[in-house]
């Protein structure tokens, strides 16, 4: 598995600007937890229990009409490189791709990749399913994963309460399994300093946000992961309805802010944002959040109509291939600081370069 | 970088918004503090322990009801609860029904439920005649929504005619 584009979904089509408000929102997430009747969770199974688990999940998406063509990939057997480039593609997690604290890869450990869904094996979950999709569309990506589980459901035997639900290794995942994140890009409410006042205000219920896939502060690039916090007592539907609603709303006040911030300070937002493509179109090293800060002003100058015609998708893929796994990939050979950060250059000036915008 | 709230130590990565009292306030939690409060920040805490968040939670009744017989295992799996208040996670299955009566206190105060509402495995006649009527209303939307999204109308109409006939038995 030397290239990740050449698994299925390796091109990255959840990040093509494609799905609906892909202005304001990057992409939606939505997860499955499930785990197999009978069998012991992670923690206290065995490597034999974990082989047991790959193996039922195989067989069960071979006889899968719907997940014709996906593929199986151990990642318990991938370099470190490659385990990095799974992650940094946001289809593993750090605990499964052994780059946590354990720095161990686990045995057992596995990626089920199909063309709508993944799923993650003998994660903290027997299964961890998956679907990706561009901009805002919780309903098509939880259809996605729910297609998947559907599939796998009618050859597996799922843990199931009848009061509980579907049965899962840590109590905050129990009952429908679900979590659904949706990756926005708000930095106008950052600016005019709105932003944790409306993440402040919008918790009814609890919604919980985080960074860009966890890394660095919580406002790297502008962009904050919102998700559901509670899985149990409301169905799937609802518990999408209630997060889409808090999403609208963001995108709403986001919207609302950029008006404020042209009228406001109009000359400082153009500087701003020019000055973000001079950088990223000219610099020979950038760092990973040096580079993300500044496509947040390039992506933003986009939105307002500063900037003429960067492509979106490539402001989007971007946030993936100038992490440090795919900066020293592109380059064929591992890369340490400097010579990383100025092959980072190197690929951020060749993709913008592609691109007809900027003048 | 924000500290954690809790620790003030690591960096707050975590950010939960939450109702309390009819007061809403924002906490900066890094990832392990926010594990303990039993956050989920999916499985980027993999290591991080409910335990302690199960332990500070411990004053309540049934938990010291649960503390007090520390020899119960699991009859599958052997795990106890201690093993539980340590990792922040059940061994097998049955751990769900060997401690149903702490789980139960736990999914209250973490989920403010302890009935799933929704879809059961594979759409088995079992599995929905487990179901109380509202559940089965419940699950038939969310597949209709699903068959939605996914532009399966024939079927998103069956399901609808069967929703609608399911909603006239109710009444």
């Amino acid at each position: 598995m030397n290239n990740p584009s050449d698994v299925p979904g390796g091109d990255l089509p959840w990040l093509d600007a494609t799905g609906p408000d892909s202005a304001l929102v990057v992409s939606t997430r939505v997860r499955l937890a499930r785990n197999l009747a009978g069998r012991p969770f992670w923690g206290r199974n065995s490597p034999l229990d974990r082989e047991g688990v790959v193996r039922v999940v195989e067989s069960a998406a071979d006889e899968s009409p719907g997940l014709t063509g996906a593929v199986m990939v151990r990642v318990d057997g991938l370099s470190k490189r490659e385990r990095s480039l799974l992650h940094e593609r946001q289809v593993i997690s750090r605990e499964l791709a052994g780059l946590d604290a354990s720095g161990r890869v686990r045995s057992g450990a596995g990626l089920l990749l199909g063309t709508t869904a993944s799923v993650m094996l003998n994660e903290e979950d027997h299964l961890r399913i998956q679907a990706f999709r561009s901009g805002f569309a919780l309903a098509a990506a939880h259809a996605d994963a729910a297609g998947a589980e559907g599939e796998l459901g009618q050859r597996l035997s799922f843990a199931f309460h009848p009061e509980f639900g579907y049965l899962t290794s840590c109590p905050t995942n129990v009952g429908t399994g679900l979590r659904a994140s949706v990756l926005m890009h708000i930095p106008a409410l950052v600016m005019t300093r709105e932003a944790a006042k409306v993440l402040h205000g919008l918790g009814q219920v609890g919604l919980t946000h985080r960074g860009l896939s966890g890394e660095g502060s919580e406002a790297l690039g502008h962009l904050f992961q919102l998700s559901n916090q509670t899985t149990l007592g409301k169905s799937a539907t609802e518990l999408l309805d209630h997060l889409g609603r808090l999403v609208r709303q963001v995108v709403e006040y986001e919207e609302r802010a950029r008006i404020a911030l042209r009228r406001d300070a109009p000359t400082a937002l153009d500087d701003q944002v020019w000055r973000a493509w001079g950088v990223l179109r000219h610099a020979r090293a950038l760092g990973f959040e040096e580079a993300v800060t500044l496509l947040s002003s390039v992506r933003l100058g986009v939105g307002m109509g500063i900037l003429p015609a960067v492509a979106r998708p490539i402001l989007n893929r971007l946030l993936v291939l100038a992490q440090p796994a795919h900066v020293a990939q592109d380059a064929g050979t591992g890369l340490e600081d400097e010579a990383l950060a100025m092959h980072r250059a190197t690929v951020v000036r060749r993709l913008l370069a592609d691109t007809e915008g900027g003048g | 970088m924000s500290l954690c709230v809790d620790c003030h130590q690591r960096e707050a990565v975590v950010h939960l918004t939450q109702a309390e009292g009819g007061e809403v306030r924002t906490l900066h939690l890094c990832s392990r503090c926010a594990a303990e409060r039993g956050v989920a920040t999916d499985s980027e805490v993999g290591e991080t322990p409910l335990g302690a968040f199960l332990a500070a939670m411990g004053s309540g009744g049934a938990m010291l009801a649960a503390a007090a017989a520390p020899d119960v295992h699991c009859p599958a799996c052997d795990a106890t609860l201690g093993d539980f208040q340590a990792s922040g996670r059940l061994g097998c299955p049955t751990c769900w029904e060997t401690f149903d009566r702490p789980l139960r206190e736990l999914l209250r105060r973490v989920h403010g439920a302890t009935r799933h509402v929704g879809e059961a495995p594979g759409g088995t006649t079992e599995g929905a005649a487990a179901l109380s009527m509202p559940q089965q209303v419940a699950r038939l939307e969310a597949v209709l929504a699903a068959a939605v999204a996914a532009e399966r109308f024939e079927e998103a109409a069956e399901l609808r005619d069967r929703l609608r006939l399911m909603r006239e038995a109710a009444e």
